[in-house]
C-alpha cells in the first residue's frame, strides 16, 4: 500500500502549529534572533542546527517562555502565546542538562508536572507507568537520579517532559551527554517515541549527523537567521548557500564565472583547464561570479581517463581511511586541493591507489550544485 | 608505613587534646571535694607502688554524678540551656534563610562582597562583639534612645540581663554558621532546576517549595547544628547579657568552678554536657555523611 508522504510544509491547506512572525529578540545591543519567520507543523521533528551562538536556544528558550521576543509575535494553534508564561504552556522542555530534581525518585521525577495538574491519583499512577513503559525505566522506578546511568537519566527527563502529553516537545541538545554508541541508539529511540505518540519536537543541536537523522525538516541558523529550512536530503543534495553547503557534511568549493546557455552553465575556474560543466535551475548572468559545491562521496577516482563531462589530473595528496570508505585528497596542478571518497568495498590490501600517485577524479555535469553565495 | 603514619597524625592530635583531657575531667568528677591544692581527692600516688594504684580506683566514685540529680539546679539548667539553644537556633534560621537565599540570588560579582560582609564581624573580638550589643540594649543605650528620640516609646525598654538579650546575643553571634552552610547549599542549586519545575507547571513559589527549599534542606540541618551545639554550653553571652533569672549550664559551671572552686561537681557538669551534646554531634555528622553520598 502506498503510504502518503508526511510533508505538511508543502501543502498551502495545511495550518501550522507554530508560527514565527517577524521575531527578534535582543539582548542589550546584541541581536539573537534577527527578524525571523517560521512555520513548524503537528507531528514534525523540527531540527534547529547552528554553531553556538548563532540563536538556536534563544529561540527554544521563547517556544518555551522563558525568554520573550523583542519585536514580533509568536503563535502556538494561531494564538499569540507571547505574554503566557512558561508553567501556562502547553510545550514542555527537555534540559541539555536534563535538570532531573536530585531529591526525587524517578517516579516522582515523571510525575511532578501531572501532581501540578492537581490528577486524581489513580489517573497519575495509570500515566506515569506508561511513560516508563515507553521509556523502559520500569526498574529505576525508586532510584534516585544519583543511582542512574547517562542514558537512564536521559530517558527519564525524556519520559518527564512528555507525561503532560504537551502539544509540543523542545530538546535542547538532548543526546550531547552520551556517547557515541548510545547516542546512535538513542537518535532512533527518539524517533520511534515522537512517532508513537504523535508529538511535535523541536530539537536543538549543533551536531549535523544527529539533525540529519532524527529530523523530518532542518533549519540551519547563522547569526540569529534562518539560511536554510528544509528536509535533510534537500538541505544535503541542494543546499542554497556556501554556508550551509561547508556546514551540512563535507564539500569542495570551486569558484568560478558562470556562462550560462539554458540549464548548462561552463564555469570558467582558471586559465590553464577546460571550464567545468554543471546543470542548474537558476539564471547566472554572463560572468557572473559563482561556486561549485560538490560532495567528495561524488567525485570518482580512477588511473584512466574517464568519460565524464568533467574530468581534472591530479596527485593524491593524502589518504584518510575510515575503514568503510576512505578520502583521497587530490592535488590539481593549479594548487586546487578536491576530497574523493570510495567505499572500501574490498579488502585494503587489494586498494589501487596510494600516496603520490597520478590519479583522474571527474564528476557528472548534474553532480554538483551551483550557487550564488 | 608512611600511610600509617599519616593516618596516625590526627588520631595522636585527638589523642592528646581531646581523649586524655577528657579522661582527667573524668577522673576529677569521680574524685571527692577536698580543702587542699588541687581541691580533690583522692590523688594518685605511685611511690606507694600497686597499693597506691589500687586505694586510687577504690575511691573513685559517681557520688557527683548522683548529687547533681539530687539538686533541682542542675537539671533546670540543662532544660533551660536546651530551651534557649533551641528557641536561638530557630531564629537563626528564620533570619539567616532569607539572608543566604538573598546571597545566592545576587549577581555574581557581588557575592565575594556579601560573602565578606557576613565573615567581616569575625574580624572583632567576640567578648568586643558581646559588650558593645550591652552598650545597644541597655536602658540608656543606643537602641533606647533612639526609640524614645522617634517618640516611638516613652519608657526606656528593659531588654539587657533579660532572657531577650541572651537571644539577641546568641542569633547575632552564630547567624554567620547558619548563613554559609544554607548559602552553599543554594549556591550549587542548579538554575535549569528551577526552570524545569516552571515548564512542568510550577508557579515561582510553588517551584521555590517543591524545589530550593528541600535541596537546601542538608544546609539548613548543618547551619542548625552548627548554631545548636556551640549555643548549648554558651557561657560569654548569658552572663554578659543574661539576668541573673538566665539559667544556662555554661554559666552553673563557672559558678562551680571558680565561685564554689569544687572541681569535682563541676567536672561532673561538663561530663554530662558533653553526654548531651554527643547526640546532636552524631545526628551531624549522620546528615553530613548522607549529604556527600547525595552529591556522589
Amino acid at each position: 500500500m502506498p503510504q502518503k508522504v508526511f510533508a505538511p510544509w508543502d501543502d498551502p491547506q495545511e495550518k501550522p502549529l507554530i508560527q514565527f512572525k517577524n521575531v527578534t529578540k535582543r539582548f542589550g545591543s546584541f541581536t539573537a534572533i534577527d527578524n525571523l519567520n517560521l512555520d513548524i507543523f503537528e507531528r514534525e521533528f523540527f531540527a534547529l542546527l547552528g554553531p553556538s551562538g548563532c540563536g538556536k536556544t534563544t529561540l527554544m528558550r521563547m517556544l518555551a517562555g522563558f525568554e520573550t521576543p523583542t519585536e514580533g509575535t509568536i503563535e502556538l494553534s494561531g494564538k499569540d502565546i507571547g505574554g503566557v508564561p512558561p508553567n501556562q504552556r502547553a510545550v514542555n522542555m527537555m534540559f541539555q542538562s536534563y535538570a532531573l530534581f536530585p531529591h526525587l525518585s524517578v517516579w516522582d521525577n515523571i510525575a511532578f508536572g501531572l501532581k501540578r495538574e492537581g490528577k486524581d491519583k489513580g489517573a497519575i499512577e495509570t500515566r506515569v507507568s506508561e511513560m516508563m513503559r515507553l521509556t523502559r525505566l520500569e526498574k529505576f522506578r525508586n532510584r534516585k537520579p544519583h543511582q542512574l546511568s547517562g542514558g537512564q537519566r536521559q530517558r527519564v527527563a525524556l519520559a518527564r517532559s512528555l507525561a503532560k502529553a504537551p502539544k509540543l516537545l523542545l530538546l535542547d541538545e538532548p543526546l550531547g551527554a552520551l556517547d557515541r554508541k548510545l547516542r546512535e541508539e538513542t537518535q532512533f529511540e527518539l524517533m520511534d517515541i515522537q512517532e508513537k505518540t504523535g508529538t511535535t519536537f523541536v530539537i536543538v543541536t549543533h551536531d549535523q549527523e544527529e539533525a540529519m537523522t532524527v529530523a523530518s525538516r532542518v533549519a540551519v541558523m547563522d547569526e540569529g537567521k534562518l539560511v536554510q529550512v528544509a528536509t535533510p536530503d534537500r538541505i544535503y543534495e541542494g543546499p542554497n548557500s556556501v554556508y550551509v553547503a561547508d556546514f551540512i557534511g563535507d564539500v569542495n568549493i570551486i569558484e568560478g564565472r558562470a556562462h550560462q546557455t539554458g540549464d548548462k552553465v561552463q564555469v570558467i575556474w582558471t586559465e590553464s583547464e577546460p571550464p567545468l560543466m554543471a546543470t542548474t535551475q537558476k539564471n547566472f548572468s554572463l560572468d557572473q561570479k559563482c561556486y561549485m559545491a560538490i560532495r567528495p562521496e561524488k567525485v570518482a577516482i580512477s588511473a584512466d581517463r574517464p568519460t565524464a563531462s568533467n574530468a581534472l589530473k591530479g596527485k593524491i595528496l593524502d589518504i584518510a581511511y575510515l575503514g568503510n570508505i576512505s578520502t583521497y585528497h587530490v592535488e590539481l596542478p593549479t594548487g586546487h586541493v578536491i576530497k574523493a571518497q570510495e567505499a572500501n568495498t574490498r579488502r585494503i590490501a587489494r586498494r589501487h591507489f596510494t600516496w603520490e600517485d597520478e590519479v583522474w577524479i571527474s564528476w557528472t555535469d548534474t553532480a554538483a550544485v551551483l550557487l550564488e553565495q | 608505613m608512611r600511610r600509617l603514619i599519616l593516618i596516625a597524625v590526627p588520631y595522636l592530635w585527638l589523642l592528646a587534646f581531646f581523649l586524655v583531657p577528657f579522661l582527667i575531667v573524668l577522673k576529677i568528677a569521680l574524685s571527692d571535694y577536698n580543702l587542699s591544692i588541687p581541691p580533690y581527692a583522692p590523688q594518685l600516688d605511685l611511690s606507694q607502688g600497686w597499693q597506691g594504684i589500687k586505694d586510687f580506683f577504690g575511691d573513685l566514685d559517681f557520688e557527683n554524678f548522683t548529687f547533681l540529680t539530687t539538686d533541682d539546679l542542675y537539671w533546670k539548667a540543662y532544660l533551660s540551656s536546651l530551651k534557649i539553644a533551641l528557641i536561638s537556633t530557630f531564629i537563626t534560621l528564620l533570619v539567616g534563610y532569607p539572608i543566604a537565599y538573598g546571597m545566592a540570588q545576587a549577581p555574581d560579582e557581588w557575592r565575594p562582597t556579601l560573602m565578606m560582609l557576613v565573615i567581616l564581624p569575625f574580624w572583632t573580638s567576640f567578648l568586643i562583639r558581646v559588650y558593645s550589643w550591652m552598650g545597644i540594649l541597655s536602658n540608656e543605650g543606643l537602641l533606647n534612645k533612639l526609640l524614645l528620640s522617634l517618640g516611638i516609646i516613652d519608657q526606656p525598654l528593659i531588654i539587657l540581663s533579660t532572657n531577650t538579650a541572651v537571644y539577641i546575643g546568641i542569633v547575632y553571634t552564630y547567624l554567620p554558621f547558619m548563613i554559609l552552610p544554607i548559602y552553599a547549599a543554594l549556591e550549587k542549586l542548579d538554575g535549569s532546576l528551577l526552570e524545569a519545575a516552571e515548564d512542568l507547571g510550577c508557579s515561582r513559589l510553588s517551584a521555590f517549595w517543591l524545589v530550593t527549599f528541600p535541596l537546601s534542606r542538608s544546609g539548613m540541618v548543618a547551619g542548625c547544628f552548627l548554631v545548636f551545639i556551640p549555643a548549648l554550653g554558651e557561657f560569654v553571652i548569658p552572663s554578659l547579657l543574661g539576668g541573673s533569672s538566665t539559667l544556662m549550664i555554661g554559666k552553673v559551671l563557672w559558678e562551680e568552678f571558680f565561685s564554689n572552686r569544687d572541681w569535682p561537681v563541676a567536672s561532673a557538669v561538663a561530663v554530662v554536657l558533653l553526654l548531651i551534646l554527643v547526640i546532636p554531634i552524631v545526628l551531624f555528622q549522620r546528615n553530613q555523611q548522607r549529604q556527600q553520598e547525595a552529591d556522589r
